[in-house]
Order: structure tokens, then C-alpha cells, then sequence
């Protein structure tokens, strides 16, 4: 039987990936449907509200899986990581219950608008609708990185001690509010993880209508749509480059363990550090197997400096190691692949300016694969975060000169839930996201498939549309049988 | 603002919370345990469902706030009752996500087997979600086998016994009457007749099963009048919630539904309010000793935290509430079937 430890760490690595397969795809989606609709209100043309219209229904499917895979995450920290929950509830509650409050009514709010609205609202109303989801969904990211973040980079609080019948217990209470949502790291991180996940909603449209132009099939439709995907997901990789620079250099300050678990940095040495492109680390014998190794890169990347030397895992106590392999491999792969992404999102736009793009069959089929590459960047990426921080749940942090305590993961756990409950946990929900991740690719296949109307197609529609709607008006205003009370009332 | 004061305005903010979720969520829940029985066919199944279509996210998110506000409010309830209800709160967990999905990927493929397949899954974690929200409170109101340090000692089987499966029904039936009238709000012709039929035997069963609970509480939670016997101003509770009950045939029978509908909620409301007065000042009673209850004092979080959560609700409240009323306008009237439709 394994302990409870490893299954609430399993558990919840397992719930938070498969949740954070949907959030990202939903704000990524949400910019290039609000664009959508944005040109379709500008110019009224058809074809953009054809477009708008399908992408509003692939990203319902998407959020809804998203919505009902989170509900899961915000009472995991109760159930599984209680310890936790009354160390850090003063704080990380607060960024949660602000997240429901600013975040989740506005998006799931005007999610109803977005997507049963098309022939209940005005264009405008829509627009603003949409608008509003994307900024929703934007505002939730805010709240839960931040929260995040101020697990890895704590600031503004302090510890209290409570008397828990006849037994003192460390508490974590917030003394600046905005310190604690300004933490060291937050800003890097979220700009980085927003703009990951605007790279996937780009690259995700601009897939599909590129198989669209492979099969010959909806080909206005996709070419609209390639004219906004493609030059965003260029200037979103490049971004990402950049937010991913900042995000690293601050790590030699705030958390140099899991900047040297990254680059399997075992030895601090005085001469200047080098910087891997890949390899295969081994903890054990502080080794680098089959490691290509670029020298003064490391030390240039993180102090603008070349011949500065970074510290090592050396400087870090032996019980306070994060794991090395995964973070170092998560991190090469999340690097490699945004510069594959950048490529490729480079290569497209110069041939769409060129007007030749579509013929080069190799370059769409590149960009079809492109979600995959986006959205194992974005996971690995997370995985890097979440594994070189161990083993803090909360990391120990320097407040005002005074070194305050950190919380080890494993002292996080509930202490009233068994190893027993925790497996079966992680049993039904295996099966019930196998289940789900099956009926979500399967339904958005069906969805792609089927794809946008054209323009015609979408021209009936409303003019029935209009029709059935002027005959129930006249029925209503007519008969006095038909309508229910209510409605006999005000007639 | 003193510290008491705070702690006491966020008991009653959680208390509107849960409120919320269930007055909204209720009828949502209610929808989908009636639609086996008051839906004939495909069309009238996807009129049901679309009743709720563009609002049972937006109510759900009550539940989530509630989760979030808890867990900054009063962190070590929210640590203490979630960890308590480890196996039935999993089980509600996937009644939610079973609920959304199923609403969500119903009518996306033409199929009689994969309708009918996510048919059952909405009725299942409908009724589930609704009985297991009832066993959790009947669960509370008795209290739980709370040992030091706030450690559950109990498990699943201790929290399944007569009493809060009791409460369990009670929920069941009470959601699905909410339901039952706002589906007769939604719909017209034949589906409404059917509708209309079924709501005297639910009140009927609701009715029955609250004289039921009342008696058992009565005799099984002793303490859940200390309260109102304290202050006997709050009988005003429980009476509102009689006269509530008894308003609903009333305002059928003078054929105003939605003024049916607001009774309704003002049940749940009741309700609710007379959960909470029983409670007060404890979330969770401790059955082996009052030592160890979990009391708004020893739960909640810093005076600073509760005082920047106040300014956080006093500006996100009134937002969420106008664009809520925004939404129930645009999609108010009868439900139609259209191209966006499930």
C-alpha cells in the first residue's frame, strides 16, 4: 500500500494537468473569437460572424470541461491538503474567494450571453459579451497565479502562532495586501503563463483553418481566420521568449534550487557557468550524461553578465533538494519547443505576406501539429514550476530582514484522510477524465468536422429565424389562449 | 469594526452565499431529477435542459464562491468539513462535473444510445448532487465524531445513518418542487399541463417529509432549538418558513407561477436561515466533546483578512448582481429551441 503522501501528491498532479489541458485553450480561444467578432462587427460581413459562430462553439465545450474540472481543484485543498489549508487560509483563500467574486461570475455570466445569445442580442451586446468572458477568464488566471505565486515567492505576511487545544500552531496571516498579491515573482509569472496560453488559442485556430485549406474544405472561413492567428501567434512566441527570460533571471534570487535543478547546475564553480542544451542528469553521481554544454550562456542569461558564476545545487542544504531530472528535462523541452514554435509561426507569416502560403503543404501540416507543441509547452512549463519547488509547499522566505518558515509539502497533508479514501479518489476520477478526455476529443472532432456555415448557409438561417419570430409575436399579440397567465395579465 | 463584529458579518455573507447557490443551483438540480418523468421526447428533453441552459454555470459559481469565501474566511472550517467529508464530497464532485458534461455533450451527436447515455447521467448526478448536499447538512446539524485538534475520527459510514438521509429526502424533494415551478414558468402547451400535474403531489411529499425532519430533529438534535429557545425572537424563522410552504399551493391555485417561484425560494430561504440559527455559533459540532467543535472564533482568519474581504465583496457584490440580473433578463420568457441550443 503506498502512503498517504505520494498518493495526495499523485492526485493532485493528476487533477490539476487535466484541468490545466482546458483554462489555457479557453483565454487563448477567447482573444481570437473576441477578434472575430470584433471584424464582424466592423464590417458586417458574413463570413466573419460564420467564424465567430464556430469558434463560440468549440470554445463551450472547452469551457465547460474547464468549469467542471476546477470546481474539482477549489475544494482539493480542503479535502486532501487540509494542514495546508489552515497554514495558508488567510492568505491563499483570499485570492480564491476574490477569483469567484471578480472573475467567475463576470466570465460564466456572459458565457450565457456568448454562446446561446447570437439571436437574442445585438452584435454590439455580443461583442461586449465576448469581451467580457475573455477578460473573465483573463482576471481568473490573475488571481490563481498570484495565489501560486506567493506560495513560491511569499511576501507581505507573517507568522502567528494559535493555541490549538493546549498545542501552538504556525499560521500564515496577511500584513499587506498588496505585497502578497505583488510578490516577487507574480508579475513575470502571469505575464508568462497568459501569454502561453494565448500561443494555444492562436495556434489552435490557426490549425484548424489550415487543415481546412489541406482538404480544400471552408476556405473563406479559414483564410479570414489565418489573417488574425497567424501574425498573433508569432508576436505571442516571441513574448514568450522574453516573459520566459524574466521569469528565469528572478530565480537566482528567489529560488536558486530550482534555477540549478532546471539546468542540472550540481557544482558551484568560480569560473563562469555554462548552460545545457540537453542531456540526461543523474542525481546521484551529480552528473550531466550525454550533455551538450554551451559555456558563459547560463551566467549571460541570468546576469546579463558572462563571466559571473551562478550557484549551484551545492549551496542548497542536502533535505531542501528539489527533484532534478523532471524539471531539467520539462524546462529543455518547454525552451525547445517555443523556439520550434517561433519558427514555424516565423516561416507562416513570411509566406503569408509573400501570398504563397497554402501551397507549401509541409508548413500547414507543420502548423495543424502546432497545438500538440503549444500545449505540452504550457504543461511542461508548469510542471517546472511546481517540481523545482519542492519540497516547499509554501517556500521559506525573508521578510524585512527576518527569515520566516516555510511548510514542507509533506507536512501539508490531511491528517484524517486515509491512503484507502485518497486511492479511490484518484480511481473515479481516472475514470471519470478518461471518460471525459475521450467524449472532448471526440465532440470537438465532430465540431471541426462539421465546421463553420458559410455565409449562405448562416443568411437562411436568420431570415427563417426572423420569420418564426414575427409569426409568434402576431400569435401571442392575437389570442388570449396559448400564452400562459402571466402573459394574459399584461395583454 | 471589532474583530467579533467582522467575524459575525461573515457568517452571515457565507449564510447569503449558500443561500444563493442553493435558491439557483436548487431549481437547476431540481430540473434535471424531473426530467425522466415530465419529458416525452427529444424535443421536449433539449426544451427541458435549454430551461436551465444558459444559467446553471452562472449558479454554480454561488457554490464556488461559497468555497473560496470559506476558505479565507474561516480557514479551519473549510479545511476541517472538507477533509471530514472526504469520500461524499468526491462523490459530489463528480455529480457536478457529471452534470455539466451532460448538459454540455447531450445533443452534440445524433444518436439515440449517446442521448439517452447522457440522459441518465444528467437524471443521476441531479439527484445524487441534491441528496448528498442534504446528508452533508443533516451531517452538520447532528454534529460529527470531531476529535482534538480538529481530526475526524469518523468516516463515510458514520456520516450514513437514518437522520441525515432523512434530510437527504427532504432536499430531493424540496429542489424538485423548486424545480417543478420553474419549469411550469419555462414552458408551455402539453410539457406545462404535465408540469403543472406534478407539482401538488411534490408539495405533497415536500410538505410531508418537513413534518417528518422537524420531529426528528426534534428528538434527535436537542441542541438545534437551544438558540431559538435563547432568543425566542427567531420562532419568527421557522414560522415564515411554515407560511411559506403554505403560500405555494395559494399563489398555484391564483395561477401566479412566479409569484409560486418566489415562495419557493423564500423556503429554501427559510430554510436555510433556520440551518443556520441551529449552528450558530459552532460550523461543526464535535459529538465527543464540545471541546473540540470548530466555532466561528477558533476557524476564522485574521481580523486584516476579513476586513480586506469586506472590500473585496462590497465591490464585486454589486457588479455580480446587476450583470446576474442583466442575464436572467436577456433570457427571460418562455425557452425556445434555436441553432445554439443543447
Amino acid at each position: 500500500m503506498m502512503d498517504v503522501e505520494i498518493l495526495s501528491r499523485i492526485q493532485f498532479a493528476g487533477t490539476i494537468m487535466f484541468h490545466y489541458l482546458f483554462p489555457p485553450l479557453s483565454i487563448g480561444l477567447g482573444l481570437q473569437l473576441f477578434l472575430c467578432e470584433l471584424a464582424f462587427f466592423r464590417t458586417r460581413n458574413p463570413a466573419w460572424e460564420a467564424a465567430a459562430r464556430f469558434w463560440t462553439r468549440v470554445f463551450a465545450v472547452n469551457f465547460a470541461m474547464g468549469v467542471s474540472t476546477g470546481i474539482v481543484m477549489e475544494f482539493e485543498f480542503g479535502t486532501n491538503w487540509a494542514v495546508y489549508s489552515r497554514f495558508v487560509g488567510d492568505v491563499f483563500g483570499s485570492a480564491l474567494a476574490a477569483e469567484g467574486i471578480f472573475a467567475f461570475f463576470l466570465e460564466s455570466g456572459f458565457l450565457a450571453v456568448l454562446v446561446f445569445g447570437w439571436d437574442r442580442v445585438g452584435p454590439g451586446m455580443h461583442l461586449f459579451s465576448t469581451l467580457m468572458v475573455f477578460l473573465g477568464s483573463m482576471f481568473s488566471a490573475v488571481w490563481i497565479v498570484v495565489a501560486n505565486s506567493w506560495q513560491q515567492t511569499p511576501a507581505g505576511y507573517h507568522i502567528v502562532w494559535h493555541d490549538v487545544q493546549g498545542e501552538m500552531m504556525p499560521r500564515a496571516e496577511v500584513t499587506d495586501f498588496w505585497a502578497m498579491v505583488f510578490n516577487p515573482s507574480s508579475v513575470d509569472r502571469l505575464t508568462h503563463t497568459l501569454i502561453g496560453a494565448l500561443v494555444l488559442g492562436a495556434f489552435f485556430v490557426a490549425s484548424v483553418c489550415s487543415y481546412y485549406l489541406l482538404k480544400n474544405r471552408h476556405e473563406e472561413v479559414a483564410r479570414r481566420c489565418l489573417s488574425i492567428a497567424l501574425p498573433t501567434a508569432l508576436l505571442f512566441t516571441i513574448a514568450a521568449a522574453m516573459t520566459g527570460h524574466h521569469s528565469a533571471q528572478q530565480l537566482v534570487d528567489t529560488q536558486p534550487a530550482k534555477l540549478a535543478a532546471m539546468e542540472a547546475h550540481f557544482k558551484t564553480t568560480e569560473d563562469p557557468t555554462g548552460l545545457y542544451l540537453f542531456g540526461w542528469p543523474d542525481t546521484k553521481n551529480e552528473k550531466v550524461h550525454f550533455g551538450v554544454k554551451l559555456p558563459y550562456l547560463l551566467s549571460l542569461m541570468v546576469y546579463n553578465d558572462p563571466m559571473k558564476p551562478v550557484p549551484g545545487m551545492d549551496k542548497i542544504p542536502d533535505d531542501e533538494r528539489p527533484p532534478i531530472w523532471l524539471p531539467f528535462q520539462t524546462f529543455h523541452l518547454m525552451v525547445g519547443l517555443g523556439t520550434l514554435m517561433i519558427g514555424v509561426s516565423g516561416f507562416a507569416c513570411l509566406s503569408w505576406y509573400r501570398n504563397t502560403f497554402g501551397k507549401q503543404r509541409w508548413l500547414l501540416w507543420a502548423i495543424v501539429c502546432m497545438p500538440v507543441a503549444a500545449m505540452t509547452a504550457n504543461q511542461a512549463g508548469w510542471i517546472t514550476a511546481e517540481v523545482g519547488r519542492q519540497p516547499w509547499i509554501v517556500y521559506p522566505s525573508v521578510q524585512d530582514g527576518v527569515q520566516m518558515m516555510g511548510l514542507r509539502t509533506a507536512d501539508g497533508l490531511s491528517e484524517s484522510v486515509t491512503a484507502e479514501q485518497v486511492l479511490s479518489s484518484i480511481i473515479l476520477f481516472g475514470i471519470i477524465y478518461s471518460l471525459l478526455f475521450a467524449v472532448w476529443v471526440f465532440v470537438l472532432n465532430n465540431k471541426i468536422q462539421h465546421g463553420p456555415e458559410s455565409s449562405e448557409e448562416l443568411t437562411e438561417y436568420k431570415r427563417k429565424r426572423h420569420a418564426q419570430t414575427m409569426a409568434d409575436k402576431f400569435r401571442q399579440s392575437s389570442g388570449s389562449h396559448g400564452g400562459d397567465m402571466m402573459e394574459d395579465e399584461n395583454v | 469594526m471589532s474583530y467579533d463584529l467582522l467575524t459575525f458579518i461573515w457568517f452571515v455573507l457565507l449564510g447569503v452565499l449558500l443561500c444563493g447557490y442553493t435558491i439557483l443551483d436548487g431549481f437547476d438540480l431540481g430540473v434535471g431529477i424531473l426530467h425522466p418523468f415530465l419529458a416525452k421526447d427529444d424535443r421536449e428533453r433539449r426544451l427541458v435542459m435549454n430551461s436551465i441552459g444558459p444559467l446553471w454555470d452562472g449558479n454554480e459559481v454561488w457554490l464556488v464562491t461559497f468555497g473560496g469565501a470559506l476558505f479565507a474566511a474561516f480557514p479551519v472550517a473549510y479545511a476541517t468539513v472538507f477533509s471530514s467529508f472526504y469520500t461524499a464530497f468526491y462523490l459530489l464532485l463528480t455529480c457536478l462535473i457529471g452534470r455539466a458534461v451532460s448538459l454540455e455533450f447531450r445533443s452534440k451527436v445524433h444518436s439515440k444510445p449517446w442521448r439517452k447515455f447522457w440522459d441518465v447521467g444528467f437524471f443521476l448526478s441531479s439527484f445524487t448532487a441534491a441528496f448528498l448536499l442534504g446528508v452533508a447538512g443533516g451531517n452538520t446539524m447532528a454534529g460529527m465524531e470531531l476529535g482534538p485538534k480538529y481530526l475526524y475520527e469518523g468516516n463515510l459510514l458514520s456520516q450514513i445513518y437514518w437522520y441525515p438521509l432523512l434530510v437527504g429526502c427532504l432536499t430531493v424533494s424540496l429542489f424538485a418542487l423548486h424545480g417543478a415551478i420553474y419549469l411550469y414558468l419555462k414552458t408551455e402547451d402539453e410539457l406545462q399541463a404535465r408540469v403543472r400535474r406534478a407539482i401538488t403531489p411534490l408539495l405533497y411529499a415536500f410538505a410531508t417529509l418537513y413534518i417528518i425532519v422537524t420531529i426528528a430533529t426534534w428528538a434527535h438534535v436537542p441542541h438545534a432549538t437551544e438558540n431559538i429557545a435563547a432568543y425566542p425572537i427567531l420562532w419568527i424563522v421557522p414560522a415564515l418558513n411554515v407560511l411559506a410552504i403554505m403560500n405555494i399551493p395559494r399563489a398555484m391555485h391564483l395561477g401566479k407561477p412566479a409569484y409560486a417561484f418566489f415562495t419557493s425560494s423564500m423556503v429554501i430561504l427559510a430554510l436555510a436561515s433556520l440551518f443556520s440559527v441551529a449552528v450558530f455559533p459552532n460550523f461543526m459540532r464535535s459529538t465527543i466533546d464540545p471541546a473540540y467543535n470548530v466555532t466561528l472564533e477558533n476557524a476564522r482568519s485574521s481580523a486584516g483578512t476579513l476586513k480586506t474581504m469586506l472590500v473585496i465583496a462590497l465591490i464585486g457584490m454589486p457588479c455580480v448582481i446587476s450583470y446576474t440580473v442583466i442575464i436572467y433578463w436577456i433570457f427571460r420568457g418562455k425557452v425556445k429551441l434555436d441553432s445554439n441550443s443543447y
